[in-house]
């Protein structure tokens, strides 16, 4: 089944990525259809449209393959069909459309010029996956799978699936393997960084009757979507990945933990688990070469704090998930007692990269201290949303703008939110920084698992540091007082200055809150659960000080300070509005223009109502 | 056997007891068990929690505090519809908080309600890992995004239409 090929022969990563990235269009005479089957797809009208390309095929008596992959990562244009051998892509489809394209497309050979979505870009542009500005300046490696390949064992086969796992077994030792990992100098994609050669090596240095690998599926970060996509698009390399850790670091026996939230994402991996074994991937004597090596399927119940390995491993053996002090790290003792090594569904993913590849290729992709390419999630506002895979280094500018296509609307650009509840948000002047895992640590965020929220204007940087503590504070298992109480403390304050009942020292206040649990919490929780404050009290002070001083919310999203305001591009300058004012709270004359002083205003709306230029806006509730 | 001294009377019993057969004797089984039984039920009512702890030989009290740590877990019953309003950080940012609040006047539920009839419940849900459709509505494993109050009738009008259905 596999052919046992000398490192020598393996493919360079540049040319294995050029092969990769054109695998989709490499036999043109191959005629199929690719019907994008992740989570936000199939759970809309995708069903739908399947049925409707699939009865359009059998009235013509078409007998194409129709594969249902995993998630193409546009998934604010789904559902989305692509047809090849040409890899035109239909986006935003219907069934009658489907039909449409199976009829003119498929059978006819013209291609469907009137559906072809996604202007502004010139509609040349539009046809082709590979020339879409979306994908065209992403580096696809971790997800080049989940737009090809069905997520089954047949078909990853087909496309140089477990050919690393058997290179590995039948070629290399343990130590071999783990020199590889160090050398590409991949580090963990769950947040923490840890280099993950390294983590190996003492893995399998550490004695113990019986070892474990886990797979960290558990994703708690709100708002990002990697690893929910690889499960469910890409089960078989995140398998292969573990099985080859296992092996790196004699273990015997695996575990994916993932969370409960996602069901297709368990169903695919049950599924993955259940074809390797019934191809002796898994199982004993995997490839009659000795090794033995199982994985069981884990669901989580609904704990972010879960996804800290500690706690992960406190939550497997059947208890409530609560963190552990380390040391003594869980590749000393974790599960059960036994040495364990924990990475993250991502990290595991890049395994059979580097092994086919070669660790020196891998090493090429992204910045001194961080190789490789990162997958993000795209989400918020931002034209395309989606996965965006890019190398290492790559700047916010480029994700956002060239990517992602900028900000929907006329809005303006406010914050990118990097790393979740224990990362932070960046601002304009972070545009250019190249992003990887120390260029963030610099600046008070992280790069945490990937999540990448964007803001625009509308979004209260107050609110949104108040959001993250909300959610912190509910997660906060409770174990450690500095995190127990300091998160409670700092919710308080965040929710009185929303209110307009803040306090001159407030800002003191969360830092000195802010701080004290940094340097004391138990986890990394905790330790980081002050980062979204902290963030937004340097970089958007001066929001912070509006509401507390002046009572008002610039974006105009916290309802009780939410106040009129006078666009001065459309007001005239009449001076009616200043004349009603029972409050007495407008000012201004015909040559410097009216303002409204938000701490006078009491929101009555009369204003609003009697513009005769509709300049007025606001007072009501607004919501982003 | 604990057969016999089981509190759980015929068809529960019957429902119940291959969940924790096939658990039985493996380390860290509570809470997969917990999961099944909650599949099987919507809910875990005081009943099914002593049955586990008289099967599994744990402690009640430590069935309970693992219960109550996780927000998968419901010991109260939950409507045969679940709507869920996804509260992570894109379908906030997107107002995810002002469509729960739409959608808690239209259905006259507070979040952690359920209807009179037992049909519908409304709550809230972290992330669903469909951050790009946000803002996210789930309704046991169907997920519909870019959802706004507005279409929550026609939504409500398809969930009936399929109900009648099935009873057919
Ligand atoms: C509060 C908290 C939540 C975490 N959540 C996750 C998670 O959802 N997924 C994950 O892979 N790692 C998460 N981690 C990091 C894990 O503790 C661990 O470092 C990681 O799984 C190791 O794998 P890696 O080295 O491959 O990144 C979390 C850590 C903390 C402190
Ligand atoms: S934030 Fe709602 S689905 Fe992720």
């Amino acid at each position: 089944m596999f052919s046992k090929r000398r490192s020598e022969e393996m493919a360079p990563v540049d040319t294995l990525w050029e092969e990769l990235k054109h695998a989709h269009i490499a036999s043109p005479a191959e005629r199929w259809i690719l019907l994008c089957g992740g989570l936000p797809c199939s759970s809309t009208s995708c069903c739908e449209v399947k049925k409707a390309t699939q009865d359009e095929l059998d009235k013509h008596r078409l007998s194409l393959e129709i594969k249902e992959i995993g998630c193409i990562g546009d998934c604010s244009e789904g559902p989305t069909i692509i047809v090849y051998p040409e890899g035109v892509i239909y986006r935003k489809l219907k069934p009658d459309l489907a039909r449409e394209i199976i009829r003119e497309h498929v059978k006819a050979g013209n291609i469907v010029e009137r559906l072809l979505r996604g202007d502004p870009e010139p509609r040349e542009e539009l046809r082709r996956r590979e020339k879409m500005p979306f994908y065209r300046r992403q580096s696809r490696l971790v997800l080049r799978n989940c737009e090809v390949v069905k997520p089954d064992i047949e078909d990853y086969m087909k496309h140089r699936g477990y050919s690393a796992l058997a290179y590995v077994l039948s070629q290399m030792t343990p130590e071999q393997v783990i020199k590889q990992v160090k050398l590409s100098g991949l580090r963990g994609r769950g947040g923490g960084g840890f280099p993950t050669g390294l983590k190996w090596e003492h893995m399998l240095g550490s004695p113990g009757e019986e070892k474990y690998v886990i797979c960290n599926g558990d994703e708690g970060d709100p708002g990002a979507f990697m690893d929910r996509n690889l499960l469910e698009g890409d089960p078989h390399s995140v398998l292969e990945g573990m099985i080859i850790a296992g092996y790196a670091t004699g273990a015997g026996q695996g575990f994916i933990y993932v969370r409960a939230e996602y069901p297709l994402a368990v169903r695919r991996s049950m599924q993955a688990i259940e074809q390797a074994r019934e191809n002796n991937l898994l199982g004993e004597d995997i490839l009659q070469t000795g090794f033995s090596f199982d994985v069981e399927l884990r669901t989580g119940a609904g704990a972010f704090v879960c996804g800290e390995e500690t706690a992960l491993i406190s939550s497997l053996q059947g208890s409530r998930g609560d963190p552990e002090p380390r040391p003594p790290f869980p590749v000393q003792s974790g599960l059960w007692n036994l040495p364990t090594l924990i990475n993250n569904v991502e990290t595991l993913a890049n395994i059979p990269i580097i092994l086919l590849c070669g660790a020196d290729s891998f090493a090429k992709i992204g910045t001194a201290g961080s190789r490789g390419t990162k997958v993000f999630a795209l989400a918020g506002k931002v034209r395309h949303t989606g996965l965006v895979e890019v190398p290492f280094g790559t700047t916010l500018r480029e994700i956002i703008y060239k990517i992602g296509g900028g900000i929907p609307g006329d809005k303006t650009f406010k914050a990118a939110q990097t790393g979740g509840p224990s990362g932070g948000c960046l601002g304009e002047q972070h545009l250019d920084l190249p992003l990887d895992y120390d260029s963030l640590l610099d600046i008070g965020s992280m790069i945490g698992s990937g999540g990448l929220i964007i803001m625009d204007e509308d979004t209260c940087m107050v609110d949104i540091a108040r959001y993250y503590l909300d959610f912190t504070q509910d997660e906060s298992c409770g174990k450690c007082t500095p995190c127990r109480v300091g998160t409670k403390r700092l919710l308080e304050i965040l929710t009185r200055i929303t209110h307009g009942e803040g306090q001159e020292d407030d800002l003191e206040r969360l830092e000195y809150w802010g701080r004290l649990i940094k340097n004391t919490a138990l986890c990394g929780l905790g330790r980081s659960a002050a980062n979204p404050v902290l963030s937004t009290l340097r970089y958007f002070k001066s929001e912070y000080v509006a509401h507390i001083r002046d009572h008002y919310c610039p974006a105009g999203v916290c309802e009780r300070l939410n106040r009129p305001r006078i666009n001065q591009e459309i007001c005239r300058a009449c001076g009616l509005c200043a004349r009603i004012c029972e409050a007495a709270a407008i000012s201004g004359s015909k040559e410097t223009g009216y303002r409204i002083d938000p701490a006078l205003c009491t929101a009555c709306q009369r204003c609003l109502e009697e513009c005769p230029f509709e300049a007025i806006t606001g007072g009501e509730k607004v919501h982003a | 056997m604990t057969t016999e001294t089981s509190i759980l009377e015929g068809e529960l019993q019957a429902r119940l007891q291959p969940i924790v057969e096939r658990y039985r004797g493996k380390r860290g089984a509570v809470i997969p068990v917990l999961q099944e039984i909650q599949g099987v039920l919507g809910y875990l009512p005081r009943k099914a929690l002593i049955f586990v702890a008289t099967e599994l030989s744990i402690p009640l009290a430590e069935i309970y505090s693992v219960v109550s740590f996780y927000s998968q877990f419901s010991t109260v019953p939950v409507g045969r519809h679940r709507l869920e309003v996804c509260t992570g950080t894109a379908c906030y940012v997107k107002g995810s908080h002002q469509l729960l609040e739409e959608l808690g006047e239209k259905l006259n539920l507070e979040p952690g309600q359920v209807s009179p009839d037992g049909r519908l419940s409304l709550a809230t849900t972290r992330c669903v890992g469909a951050c790009s459709m946000a803002p996210v509505l789930k309704i046991g494993e169907e997920l519909y995004g870019e959802f706004t109050a507005d279409k929550i009738e026609q939504l409500l009008g398809s969930l009936a239409r399929r109900e009648e259905a099935d009873r057919e």
